[in-house]
């Protein structure tokens, strides 16, 4: 290094100095301080909190944390909160569709309430969701009443988790595929249709195609979603062991007969399974970008 | 264009009229079905003995101290994920440097963390058998199960909600005018406050608004680090869970109604933001490209 330096003509040595010098001089001010700030809060109320859940579970042996996450109890509630949150993610990618597709495609009275109301699941606190839909869907409900008698029970078994978790994940896939919708260029319909396809055809080749990335981001975040909810749902879930009980419920349970090593091991698996969908979330949007060609 | 071609041109690119009919009404009695019907439920459950019964519930001590929390907690972690949220913005989007994406994917992280797993980390840290837990104990401070837990649980959740607005919007905006301000002489606060800020202001807004309205309405994470002690740990949607257990129907929906009335306000304060953005960017869009204020200018002086 030294030598290499020593042999240079002083020119090259002065040219070397500046040139090295010039990239870290940025001419905006404050990035030494923004950043600083935004690891220094990132590493205080993030990384740190989640860091001891991982020293927690790593002071559990192996036998202990495999005994934890895989006891019949848990398992009955990953089938559960899997297959529900899988459910209602499908009925909302359909759903989720209709609506994007109406709000973008057509005019009709009202239009500009319903499309500012998709966002109420975002807006209503979660506990206020789970005791509406249970008051609805309870036996003597505006819904219940009607569905009782022949038989159908919607609130306080698993069809009552699904169904929080569809009104949780509503506007995920409608807010992901909106915006693709309005951008798509209406020529290669006309084309589609000049060249003799059907209008299913042209749905199906043409504009399906171009929201398929932007469906699949609206599935997986809602899916993400609804693994992790609670609120809404142990209103509505009947709360049964081995039948109506959702993991985030597990840790709690395990919290309060003061189970810490239980409760952190399930927490771990569910951290683990979030951050593998978070990943998948943003290797579909970033293909979800190259698909638009460059666009947001 | 003439009407005739028109009107081909949309039968092309449009379903027959009764497809379009079936599918407003299955989209609208979707929306009625999952929206409309709970939205009425709350506040048709909060009157059932009528308006007096339903505002005594509101009345009551342990529903002031609830609402006092609850504004106390939002009043807190809003401004501080506010000022976090700027400057990981003004990071991310003014400047280019290594691990930027991981950067992001774990501003996003609390996101898709279940609120459950939030508040128990926050238990793992400071409870009784926590990390600081001993520390904690022996100079007599109290974190979990009190106030100062709440506030930490719903920081964390609503984390990443303003920094996520403001990433991409100002990705968007690009540096060229701090960077002529700054050549101009504005020292970087001024051409923070006075060219960045104005620039953002609606996606400002938007965040905080929805940061605010997830902050006074959190459940779960709260739920793990309050204890549940009445009247002194307990946030409004925690009082509405109590409530509701013990069988206070009408009670439990009255405080949860105005937790809806909030929910309905961030609504129309979204859609309104929503609609002064578009508007700007459509009267931004429709200027001549190039400096459009000098050449608005003298016409503006000679009409005058």
């Amino acid at each position: 290094m030294t030598s290499a330096i020593l042999s240079t003509t002083p020119a090259t040595v002065l040219s070397l100095n500046t040139a090295s010098r010039r990239p870290a001089r940025r001419v905006l001010p404050g990035f030494n301080l923004t950043l600083g700030y935004t690891l220094f809060y990132l590493g205080l109320i993030v990384l740190i909190p989640l860091s001891a859940l991982l020293f927690k579970t790593f002071t559990l042996s192996w036998d202990q944390f495999w005994l934890a996450v895989t006891s019949p109890r848990v398992l009955a509630s990953y089938r559960l909160t899997f297959g529900a949150s899988f459910l209602a993610a499908l009925v909302n990618v359909v759903a989720g569709l209709l609506l994007a597709w109406v709000l973008v495609r057509y005019q009709f009275p009202g239009k500009k309430i319903i499309d500012a109301l998709v966002d109420l699941p975002f807006a209503l606190p979660t506990a206020v969701a789970g005791i509406s839909l249970t008051a609805l869907l309870a036996g003597n409900g505006w819904i219940g009443q009607y569905l009782e008698p022949h038989g159908i029970q919607l609130a306080f078994n698993r069809n009552g988790v699904v169904i929080a978790l569809i009104f949780i994940g509503l506007p995920f896939v409608v807010r992901t595929v909106q915006p693709v919708l309005e951008d798509a260029e209406k020529e290669l319909e006309e084309a589609a249709t000049c060249l003799g396809a059907s209008r299913f055809q042209t749905f199906r080749y043409v504009i399906f195609p171009t929201i398929a990335p932007a469906l699949l981001t609206g599935f997986a975040m809602a899916f993400a979603r609804a693994i992790g909810e609670y609120g809404s749902v142990i209103f509505i879930a009947g709360n049964m062991p081995m039948v109506s009980e959702i993991t985030p419920l597990i840790i709690i349970g395990k919290l309060e007969q003061y189970d810490y090593a239980g409760a952190t091991a399930v927490a771990t698996v569910m951290l683990a399974i979030s951050f593998v969908l978070l990943l998948v979330i943003n290797a579909l949007q970033s293909w979800q970008r190259s698909r638009s060609g460059g666009k947001s | 264009m003439s009407a005739p071609t028109l009107g081909r041109a949309e039968a092309g690119t449009s379903e027959p009229a009764w497809v379009r009919r079936i599918l407003i009404g299955l989209a609208l009695g979707f929306v009625f079905l999952f929206l409309l019907l709970p939205l009425a439920a709350v506040f048709t459950e909060a009157l059932r003995k009528g308006l007096p019964a339903a505002l005594e519930a509101l009345h009551e001590p342990d529903a002031w101290s609830a609402i006092r929390l609850t504004l106390i907690t939002a009043a807190v972690a809003v401004p501080l994920n506010l000022v976090f949220g700027v400057a990981a913005a003004w990071a991310v989007a003014k400047y280019e440097f290594r691990g930027k994406a991981f950067l992001t994917t774990l501003i996003d992280l609390p996101f898709s963390v279940s609120p459950v797993v939030a508040g128990l980390i926050y238990v793992l840290m400071f409870g009784a058998q926590g990390w600081l837990g001993p520390w904690l104990a022996a100079h007599d401070i109290k974190i979990v199960f009190a106030v100062p837990g709440i506030i930490l649980a719903t920081i964390f959740v609503t984390f990443p909600f303003i920094a996520r607005e403001l990433i991409p919007l100002m990705q968007a905006q690009g540096t060229d005018e701090e960077q002529a301000a700054i050549v101009l002489g504005a020292s970087g606060w001024q051409t923070f406050w006075f060219v960045t800020l104005p620039n953002i202001r609606w996606g400002l807004i938007y965040g905080v608004i929805l940061c605010n309205a997830r902050a006074m309405g959190e459940f779960g994470a709260v739920s793990v680090v309050s204890g549940h002690i009445r009247g002194e740990t307990n946030t409004l949607p925690l009082h509405v869970e109590i409530l509701y257990n013990e069988y206070q129907s009408v009670a439990a929906f009255a405080v949860a109604s105005l937790l809806t009335l909030l929910a309905l306000l961030t609504l129309l304060i979204k859609s309104v933001v929503e609609w002064q953005f578009e508007r700007d960017q459509k009267a931004a869009a429709s200027l001549p490209p190039e400096r459009p204020s000098a050449d608005a200018l003298p016409t503006a002086r000679t009409a005058g």
